[in-house]
């Protein structure tokens, strides 16, 4: 998740070409010629690595999607049988809900939570914010996997504070939340919450802080309440932000694995195993990595999906704005 | 916000809308230090474990502070997973991929952002359909590249699949773009070369743009699991983050809590320094890198 960090796609073009004070470029003229064999050997280096290790390999994967390779045979071409094997796999068919169901829970929860910490942190007369905001920030730092552990140990049905605390105050037992096939997937979605709500929250408080206070003042005088305020003001305010966490968030749930390996590994009775998690296992230890590779183009697929809804978006809000 | 409003309604006192009334703000700090406790709880617990003795950490009812303190954990997760070589493992991948990619990345980002050629609007438009190829759906073939290569469970393997990123190529075309252009240009009329401009003007005003990508590229490489988990063969190889997950929590009948406690402070430790050094400064970049474009 945390290499999915900066998915953004440009607005505009560039700015090269609308700046009144550059000189105009001749097409064709010498310098023109310069400018695009500077631009090349700028971008070349660049551009080979992603060649080489994302175009390529995408390519390569759709290739190893039409065979039998399990990583050590010499693969076999079998046609669309991975693929007509992906609909027929009850299992695979579950892991694709999972991670729906993770993403449509995990995205408005984070953002939710982002927001009320948003607004609560951007009063200006609240002691300590920095501090707080720092804290809050700190589980966006630490690994997946460490947050995962610390959550395993808090959550332990025997020897975990969390249950046991639980019980003292509310006089019955918690379910063992791990190990409940109800409970699993809620758990493991809270924990991810948790460990990113802190960094949506300072993305909105960004957003907040370039809505201008004179729509507050006026939405104020007009007899606007805090709640309708809300509505009015903040909520449009943010509407270019929260695409742009809306995004982030969908891409992060659907490439959760770490908390799922570490603290479910999938289970209990397959209740948590997500497509990424259901790649690595037939990939690398299964050593189906013919049907691994058609798996991952459900998930390039779902996440090419969601980056569309967000490009059309985004062309609306600019038509919107003009 | 900070100024009140001249004009008044009837019974509203001015200012009203920052509803500074003490109660107001007590109930706001209570709710915001309950959330960082919230967040701050489960690092504090690491801690604790990593230093508490076994049977105290298996001890019912649970406590969160034990009878008393041991260094014995950290020893053990030495004798478990090759600790020491999978912190080296962890700082040389995530140094070198910061580093490549800051180099490789900006220089692309100059190009879509400084440089008006012929082939711009192709080039940008490559990239922006690589932003949905998810990297975890390309595990299969890199895993095939990298053992064709011979590179499997070595550090060139490793690092150089990430030694460019288009997501950071565009984090760091937004903060270049916000460069005033009037700097640029009329080095250009003064004939610097593209060069000189990228590497005297425009790198040095897009520090927190570097600062940022910089910081996000070593947190995720750091903390990053399932690439050096799938691209090495053993233990010896792994970077810490998933050397971790041979210290499984499921498997706590096999391993104690607090060995793999120990574990997970080592890890986390190193980066919790680095983020202290640039903290006010890195969450600044990621506000920002939110609101622009």
């Amino acid at each position: 998740m945390s290499n999915s960090v900066v998915y953004k796609a440009p607005r505009s073009i560039s700015r090269a070409k609308s700046s009144p004070g550059a000189p105009a470029p001749r097409r064709g003229s010498v310098q023109s010629r310069r400018r695009t064999i500077a631009a090349a050997g700028f971008l070349l280096p660049g551009i080979a690595i992603l060649a080489v290790w994302v175009f390529y390999p995408t390519f390569y994967a759709l290739a190893i999607s039409f065979t039998n390779a399990s990583g050590f045979n010499q693969p076999k071409f079998i046609g669309l049988d991975n693929y007509a094997r992906i609909v027929t796999d009850e299992d695979t068919r579950g892991a694709i809900v999972n991670t729906i169901v993770y993403a449509v829970s995990y995205a408005p929860l984070v953002i939710v939570v982002a927001i009320a910490m948003a607004l609560l942190l951007n009063r200006k007369d609240l002691p300590m914010r920095g501090l707080i905001r720092t804290v809050v920030f700190l589980p966006f730092i630490i690994s997946m996997a460490v947050a995962a552990l610390a959550w395993s140990f808090l959550l332990d049905a025997n020897t975990g504070l969390v249950p046991y605390w639980a019980s003292r105050v509310l006089g019955t037992s918690m379910p063992d939340l791990l190990n409940d096939p109800t409970w699993a997937m809620p758990t493991v979605v809270l924990v991810a919450v948790w460990k990113n709500f802190g960094y949506f929250m300072v993305i909105f408080i960004a957003g907040l802080q370039n809505i201008s206070g004179e729509l507050y003042e006026a939405a104020h005088l007009d007899g606007a309440n805090a709640w309708r305020r809300f509505w009015a003001v903040t909520v449009p305010g943010l509407r270019p932000t929260m695409t742009y966490v809306i995004i982030l968030a969908a891409n992060g749930a659907f490439q959760a694995f770490d908390q799922i390996y570490i603290m479910t590994s999938g289970g209990p009775e397959r209740s948590t195993e997500t497509i990424v998690y259901r790649v690595y296992t037939e990939g690398f230890s299964n050593f189906r990595q013919g049907y691994a590779a058609s798996l991952s183009f459900v998930l390039m697929a779902i996440t090419m999906v969601v980056g569309i809804v967000q490009l059309s978006i985004n062309r609306r809000q600019e038509r919107d704005l003009a | 916000m900070t100024t009140a409003t001249p004009t008044r309604r009837a019974g509203r006192p001015v200012g009203a809308l920052h509803r500074s009334t003490p109660v107001g703000r007590a109930a706001t700090l209570l709710l915001a230090i309950a959330a960082a406790v919230v967040c701050a709880f489960p690092l504090l617990v690491i801690v604790i474990t990593a230093f508490s003795p076994k049977d105290q950490v298996l001890s019912y009812p649970p406590k969160l502070l034990p009878d008393s303190w041991t260094l014995g954990n950290f020893p053990e997760v030495f004798e478990r997973i090759p600790v020491g070589q999978q912190l080296l493992n962890t700082v040389l991948m995530s140094v070198l991929v910061t580093a490549f990619s800051l180099v490789l990345d900006s220089m692309a980002a100059y190009a879509l952002a400084c440089i008006d050629f012929r082939g711009r609007g192709l080039a940008l438009g490559i990239l922006v359909a690589t932003i949905m190829i998810p990297f975890q759906s390309l595990l299969v073939p890199l895993y095939k590249m990298l053992s064709e290569l011979g590179w499997v469970g070595t550090m060139v393997g490793l690092v150089v699949p990430r030694a460019a990123d288009v997501a950071g190529i565009f984090l760091l075309r937004q903060f270049f773009v916000s460069i005033p252009r009037d700097l640029d240009s009329a080095a250009r009329i003064d004939g610097a070369s593209e060069f000189r401009i990228y590497w005297n003007i425009v790198l040095p005003n897009a520090t927190a743009g570097l600062l940022t990508l910089g910081m996000f590229n070593f947190i995720g490489n750091w903390n990053d699991m399932i690439w050096p988990m799938t691209m090495t063969n053993s233990a010896d190889e792994r970077t810490l983050t998933a050397g971790l997950a041979l210290l499984n929590g499921t498997a706590q009948g096999v391993i104690p809590y607090g060995v793999s406690m120990a574990g997970a402070l080592i890890s986390v430790v190193p980066l919790v320094i680095v983020f202290a050094l640039v903290q006010k400064r890195f969450i600044e970049g990621v506000a920002s890198a939110g609101i622009k474009g």
